[in-house]
């Protein structure tokens, strides 16, 4: 064992440490043991030790495998290769025990027994491996009926909320939709390509907690059309205090009605008065708040499905993107062709248009949004907008005289 | 290999859900807080499950996921889960044994909460654990901020809840850009050209292409098989090193930390938001970063002082004015602040709407 006198210094305090935990496995696998040791020296240091992969893979994918060596080999022979394996994760993260042993004893026989559980993407990584034993793996995890998610300029692998498992917001079920599509698209998946990768994910509601408008190409957020459901008794049980604020979630003792809830209402769409919560659903946007604030009282709709979103990605190259909206509302029920069919059509135009490395999101700012909606057949509507444009720069294709001449409002 | 398997996806989830859940699949009602970190779900059938959520650390073993696994069978029949922000659910039936399952937790040293109005645990990349361009490590800061506000990962005292991501360099795979503080490992210089190296290793076509400012071209000398870097075009993103190993951008002593506030995801309210820079550098000081720590943790509780009820970061740095952030805080304000990339109009003062 190496000695770590500036990583022991995590040992200590409350939060969980991963040093105690990498120290577990360090005495019988010689991989955590050099792990431990490289990363004392970045911590003397102060840089990494780790190069980048080459091609290393299993026969027949692209993906699923990202190759990692180290830049002192000499000194560190158990991790002079550590590639990780990206190993799909189950929709909403459930698992068994049986089955998480499971993994867990493969990459115990096949890897450092080290792992993320889980990757910013949403697989459970595998962390640490040698070449050899990359094969052996994955056999022996598509045996046991699991297999790897995507990397590079792939379709990579979708992730989803909790969803109709166990949330009352699910506008539509996230984990079949994410299960689906990841079903749907496993060819693009292992074989990248793509101009870069393609995240998709799904959200049940505008919470949005898989981050879906932050963070995937295609980010799918359920929505509900109709209105809100109230249950008047529980509104005044929230404003007498019987029930706390935010599912309890809160230091506040008690909802002051009108001050936390509909004067901050972003559309002031609501009111409170003499006891009844009234709604003007028309003119909600789906904010969320007043849910989020009473629980018990206020439902979502029963008109549900999802907007799509589309373009997110970190900042590289042009600059952090969020999804906008391209699709206000998709019922998104199984065995969801219509989804299926645009991502489809949003590849193809992307594959024909995109530059190597240029994300969907980069591709539409660079050729426009009408590039877009006509090369993957969607109509322009006011809800992908914030704003029209505030210049006279507009201009006029053939096809915009013709559909006049015919009386359409626009080319189809 | 007529047998090989390939292409099957990941299991259904359906084989992994509680009964619970598949008698109640898309019929839960509402959810109620029951203390930090204990969450119950009840259904329009009246059942009920409760959620017992712990933080990880993320970068696990697979001793402490089969630790985890044994409470999950002496407690939920098996069965439990992982939350988007690489918590630990546990799923039960019985609300009796919820008590049991938090002592056996604690012995684990498993911390409770991550619900409500509290700091959950940090999304993060990998670091100086696995990453090849890093600017700091990860999982070690995490750590030590985390262990500096532990008090508000078991609670929920804070005017809403509060997302802190960490990424270790500009390239962000954690996506952290959208988070209520969100901290990222910085380079500072471009990378180091080693001529010698690069002529045995690198393919300069490909060298070049990776660059996305173009700032990369080749060494004007021909006899040099190199290429030079026009350094006021390089944003220290660190892909030429993807390509070529001979081109290191790091840099001990001026890499570094940088602090963004005021990321949302949710919609409630306001829009979603992304993160603004804060504070532009702090030094990469490890094993315990105690000055990414501090400026952490005075962000945190200035926002706690000043935001109005169920504000989040972003909100109520909207409502203040990010002038009156930066003198709140105590943070002075530098060229650095003032944006000069792609959309930087956006980010302007276009009014008199300002406070002195």
């Amino acid at each position: 064992m190496h000695k770590t006198p500036l990583l022991d210094q995590l040992e200590s305090g409350p939060w969980p440490s991963f040093i105690t935990d990498l120290k577990r496995v360090a005495g019988r696998k010689k991989a955590a043991a050099d792990l431990l040791g490289v990363l004392e020296r970045s911590y003397k240091d102060k840089i990494t030790h780790w190069k980048h992969g080459g091609i290393v893979g299993v026969l027949g994918y692209g993906s699923g495998i990202i190759g990692r060596y180290i830049d002192i080999p000499d000194e560190f022979p158990g991790v002079e290769h550590f590639h990780t394996v990206r190993v799909n994760q189950p929709s909403g993260w459930f698992y068994t025990t049986a089955a998480l042993r499971e993994l867990c004893d493969i990459w115990d026989k096949h890897g450092s027994s080290i792992l993320n559980v889980h990757g910013s993407t949403g697989d459970m990584i595998f962390l640490g491996t040698t070449t050899d034993q990359l094969e052996p793996c994955f056999a022996a995890l598509t045996a046991k009926g699991w297999d790897l998610g995507g990397s590079g300029s792939a379709m990579r692998t979708p992730s989803c909320c909790v969803g109709q498992a166990r949330c009352e917001w699910a506008c539509y079920d996230t984990m079949d939709l994410c299960y689906q599509t990841t079903q749907n698209f496993q060819f693009e998946m292992h074989r990248p390509s793509f101009p870069y990768k393609f995240k998709v994910k799904c959200s049940g509601c505008p919470n949005d907690c898989v981050a879906a408008i932050a963070r995937a190409d295609m980010s799918v957020i359920g929505v509900w059309k109709d209105d809100i459901r109230i249950d008047q008794a529980a509104v005044k049980a929230y404003a007498g205090g019987e029930i706390k604020p935010a599912g309890g979630g809160t230091i506040y003792k008690k909802l002051d009605i009108k001050a936390d809830v509909t004067d901050l209402c972003p559309t002031i769409c609501m009111s409170y008065e003499g006891g009844k919560l009234s709604i003007d659903n028309k003119n909600c946007n789906h904010c969320m708040h007043c849910i989020n604030m009473m629980p018990q009282a206020l439902r979502i709709g029963t008109e549900t499905g999802a907007t799509l979103l589309l373009g997110s990605h970190a900042p590289i190259l042009e600059g952090a993107q969020m999804s906008w909206v391209i699709v206000p509302f998709m019922a998104m029920e199984a065995p969801y062709d219509e989804f299926t069919e645009l991502i489809g059509n949003i590849h193809e135009w992307w594959s024909e248009n995109g530059k190597n490395r240029e994300r969907t999101g980069e591709l539409m700012l660079r050729l426009g949004m009408r590039a877009f909606f006509e090369g993957v057949g969607l109509p322009p509507v006011p809800q992908t907008i914030r704003t029209p444009r505030a210049n006279p720069f507009f201009f006029w294709h053939a096809e915009d005289f013709e559909a006049e001449a015919a009386g359409r409002k626009y080319i189809k | 290999m007529a047998d090989r398997i390939t292409d099957i996806g990941p299991p259904k989830f359906d084989k992994f859900l509680p009964p619970i859940i598949k008698d109640n699949y898309g019929k839960w009602k509402y959810h109620d807080i029951l203390e930090p970190g204990v969450l119950m779900h009840v259904s329009e059938s009246g059942a009920k499950i409760f959620s017992v959520r712990g933080g990880s650390g993320r970068l696990v073993t697979t001793d402490f996921i089969k630790d985890v696994c044994d409470l999950a069978d002496k407690f939920c029949d098996g069965y439990l889960r992982f939350t988007s922000r690489n918590n630990i659910e546990f799923l039960l039936t019985d609300q009796g044994k919820i008590a049991g399952l938090k002592d056996a937790c604690a012995k684990m040293g498993i911390p409770i909460g991550g619900t409500g109005h509290s700091v959950t645990s940090i999304v993060h990349t990998q670091g100086w654990v696995h990453c090849h361009t890093p600017a700091i490590d990860a999982s070690g800061i995490v750590k030590a901020v985390m262990d500096d506000l532990f008090e508000y990962f078991g609670s929920h005292k804070l005017p809403a809840q509060v997302r802190i991501a960490l990424a270790c360099c500009l390239n962000m795979c954690g996506a952290v850009h959208c988070s209520d503080i969100a901290i990222l490992g910085i380079h500072r210089t471009p990378p180091k050209v080693d001529h010698e190296r690069l002529r045995h290793l690198c393919e300069i076509p490909t060298t070049i292409a990776s660059c996305p400012t173009g700032a990369i071209r080749p060494h004007p000398d021909k006899s040099i098989k190199s290429v030079v870097i026009n350094d006021d075009r390089c944003m220290y993103c660190g892909n030429c090193y993807t390509m070529c190993p001979a081109l290191p951008v790091f840099d001990s002593v001026k890499g570094g930390v940088a602090l963004l506030v005021g990321g949302k995801v949710s919609n409630s309210k306001s829009a979603p938001m992304f993160s603004k820079l804060a504070v532009p550098y702090l030094p990469n000081n490890p094993p315990r970063w105690p000055e990414v720590v501090a400026a952490v943790r005075k962000i945190l509780i200035k926002y706690a002082e000043g935001a109005n009820k169920f504000e989040r970061v972003g909100e109520w740095v909207t409502r203040i004015g990010w002038e009156k952030f930066f003198e709140v805080c105590e943070i002075p304000f530098t060229f650095q602040h003032i944006d000069e990339y792609r959309w930087a109009y956006d980010t302007y003062r276009t009014s008199m709407h300002f406070k002195f």
